[in-house]
């Protein structure tokens, strides 16, 4: 081992040597489903179908889909604070409720155009994000999950002790009775051929894709990384100079926002706010969809928010208990067969498959191994 | 002064209610170290057998209710080996042990809902519906054998976990799990007492919590309280959760009656407040013995 240390010199190796090389040589059987370029030919293809869905489909199954996007933020949100971060939240419905009638406020009281009002609401939860991560600080694992629960419960009392602002459990809406400016918030703009829920749909998938790239692209960051060591080990992360706190507060508040601009565009889609939409039930859904998609992936929140939201559709409508009850006991059993969930399970079906055609190179019989040393 | 001491009952009788369900939770924390999220959605489904006993069965309200509890003693000791133990431990998989209950929260609350539909059903006070006047203030029958349920656990447990060879290797499990199994604790088994005891307790909870009628959303305000109670007093004590529930059931009542700011709609702003103030000054709670890590 001696020589390793003398032969390097203090110049370092070139680039062409030890550095990355422009395309990466990528072999079947590689850990991730596929190479970067083909994930982002493949990333490219789902947006680009994404954009056809006003065209293809009806007016209520748009408007699900649209759902299903701000939902997906919210689970993002979560994503970032529970599956990358380890900090367990189930109680972002609160967080996403506040986005909701933050911008509701805004827009019906203050007259604000919209996007000025999803920009109050995405400064909103995220201060209200910063004031809950520093109890969090103290908190930790279970504990801070049955206090997160608890705000989740206590959001709609709020809401009805302050009714004459919110409606109380009337909730409020956009009435033609508003100005024009406040009645055409969500509106298509002049000139454009689109349906109102088509547009919506749109502005709402832009908002998606934009937070989802930003999310990818932070957690693959330096930050990224230092929010995964914190989950998998605080005391080494502290250690290699991760400033803990700043991380995970900065990490719930941010994962505040993204449920809230979630709630925001809710809102946009609705033009309704409402009490009954943001009750306990959300919050639990919003931390199924992340573990049903697979958490700490990218697009695992994505694939959770569209199942969850879309398997009723698929189960007989009838008894709606029944398919509840379902649901449940598939999540207790997709914890036993595939904790990673849909994500998670796709890679473990591809690691079988590429171990099946390209072995890997451990797996060949070791010829001489009496020499190894012990360790 | 009359009022004073109505809600001091009304709430000490709420109270009683949450810490049974806080005491339900405190033994499935000490023997396995999980957070039941289900506790609440299961004590209302144990409730809803004791109601079709009672209805439908034709058993006295009391009889339905001890065979409510055996069935929920077995059903959950069920649940506990075949759906809860392969996913991990709260150590080696907290999010999948949080979404595991998560998901029999939600198989729970609605199985009861689509076996019994969601109508609201009758049911009989435990102790009946009359009232006995103390001190001036009329108190109800229901709030003082609530109470006395609640004696009854706290003597029943503390003679189970102190004076029998099960609660012996109960506690044993919940102190040192491995250096129990070395020993030849059958560690397994006592998991599952500890759910089914746990269910069992849940169980009473449910069935004194119903005020006017039974249905689906019965539990999950107790829930919530039982939390608060459970880490008032710390999630590893069972004085604790008692204490706790008593203090959480005052002041519910208290701070709804006398402070207009909070009033009826906000009635869940002072359990919050307890859980975080607790959290945050005595992690442990009043009774919890702080834990010592090494890192």
């Amino acid at each position: 081992m001696s020589d390793v240390a003398t032969d390097t010199g203090p110049e370092r190796p070139t680039p062409a040597a030890g550095g990355r090389p422009l395309w990466p040589r990528w072999r079947f059987g590689s850990r991730s489903v596929a190479p970067g370029p083909v994930k982002a030919v493949i990333a490219v293809a789902v947006v680009g179908y994404l954009f056809t869905i006003p065209q293809t489909f009806g007016r209520t199954d748009v408007n699900r889909f649209s759902l299903i996007m701000c939902l997906a933020l919210a689970a993002l949100g979560v994503n970032l604070l529970t599956g990358f971060n380890g900090q367990i939240s189930v109680g972002h419905g609160a967080f996403y409720g506040v986005g909701a009638y933050t911008a509701f406020l805004l827009v019906a009281d203050q007259e604000w155009p919209f996007w000025a009002a999803a920009a109050g609401a995405a400064v909103v939860t995220f201060a209200l994000g910063l004031l809950v991560g520093l109890p969090a600080l103290r908190i930790r694992g279970l504990y801070l999950a049955v206090v997160t629960l608890a705000l989740a419960a206590l959001f709609p009392q709020v809401l009805k002790r302050f009714g004459d602002l919110t409606g109380g459990s009337q909730g409020r809406q956009i009435t033609r009775q508003e100005t024009p400016e406040v009645y055409d918030f969500n509106r298509p703009p002049e000139g454009s051929d689109l349906a109102p829920d088509q547009w919506r749909f749109y502005v709402i998938l832009i908002v998606t894709v934009i937070a989802f790239v930003l999310v990818r692209n932070l957690v693959r960051s330096r930050v990224g990384r230092a929010l995964i060591a914190t989950r998998d080990n605080e005391t080494a992360a502290e250690v290699v100079g991760v400033p803990l706190a700043r991380m995970k507060v900065v990490t719930f508040g941010l994962s505040a926002m993204l449920a809230g601009i979630g709630g925001a565009m809710q809102t946009y889609l609705e033009g309704s706010v409402n009490p009954s939409k943001f009750e306990i039930s959300l919050s639990i859904e919003i931390l199924v969809m992340v573990v049903v998609g697979g958490a700490a992936t990218i697009i695992g929140p994505a694939i959770g928010a569209f199942l969850v939201v879309e398997l009723p559709e698929w189960l007989p409508s009838d008894t709606p208990q029944a398919s509840l009850v379902l649901f449940g006991l598939l999540l207790v059993l997709l914890m036993r067969v595939a904790p990673g969930g849909v994500v998670g399970l796709s890679r473990q079906l591809w690691a079988k498959v590429a171990r099946r055609v390209n072995p890997p190179p451990g797996a060949r019989p070791v010829v001489a191994s009496g020499g190894s040393p012990p360790d | 002064m009359t009022e004073l001491l109505q809600y001091t009952f009304l709430g000490l009788g709420k109270g009683a209610v949450y810490a049974s369900l806080a005491l339900a939770l405190v033994i499935v924390y000490r023997t396995t170290g999980i957070v039941n999220f289900a506790q609440g959605e299961m004590a209302l489904f144990s409730t809803y057998i004791t109601w079709w006993l009672w209805s439908e069965q034709g058993l006295g309200v009391v009889l339905a209710l001890v065979v409510s509890m055996a069935v929920s003693f077995v059903g959950a000791a069920l649940v506990e080996r075949f759906l809860v133990r392969p996913v991990g431990t709260a150590k080696t998989n907290p999010l999948g042990v949080v979404i595991v209950t998560v998901g029999l929260f939600l198989t729970f609350g609605a199985l009861a809902v689509w076996i019994w539909g969601a109508q609201g059903k009758t049911f009989p006070a435990l102790f009946g519906d009359g009232a006995m006047s103390i001190l001036g203030a009329s108190v109800k029958h229901q709030t003082l054998g609530s109470l006395g349920v609640l004696a009854v656990e706290v003597v029943l447990l503390w003679v189970l976990f102190q004076r029998t060879k099960i609660g012996l290797a109960m506690r044993a499990v919940a102190s040192n799990t491995d250096s129990a199994a070395l020993v030849g604790v059958p560690v397994g088994r006592m998991l599952m007492i500890g759910w089914g005891l746990a269910a069992a307790l849940g169980a009473v909870a449910g069935t004194l919590a119903v005020e006017t009628a039974l249905d689906g959303s019965l539990m999950l305000v107790p829930l919530i309280y039982a939390f608060a109670a459970a880490t008032l007093g710390g999630f590893d004590s069972p004085v604790g959760a008692v204490v706790g529930g008593l203090i959480v059931g005052l002041t519910a009542e208290l701070s709804a009656a006398y402070i207009d700011w909070i009033g009826q709609d906000l009635r869940m702003l002072p359990a919050f407040l307890l859980i975080l103030v607790v959290l945050l000054v005595r992690p442990q709670g009043l009774f919890g013995k702080a834990e010592v890590t090494r890192v």
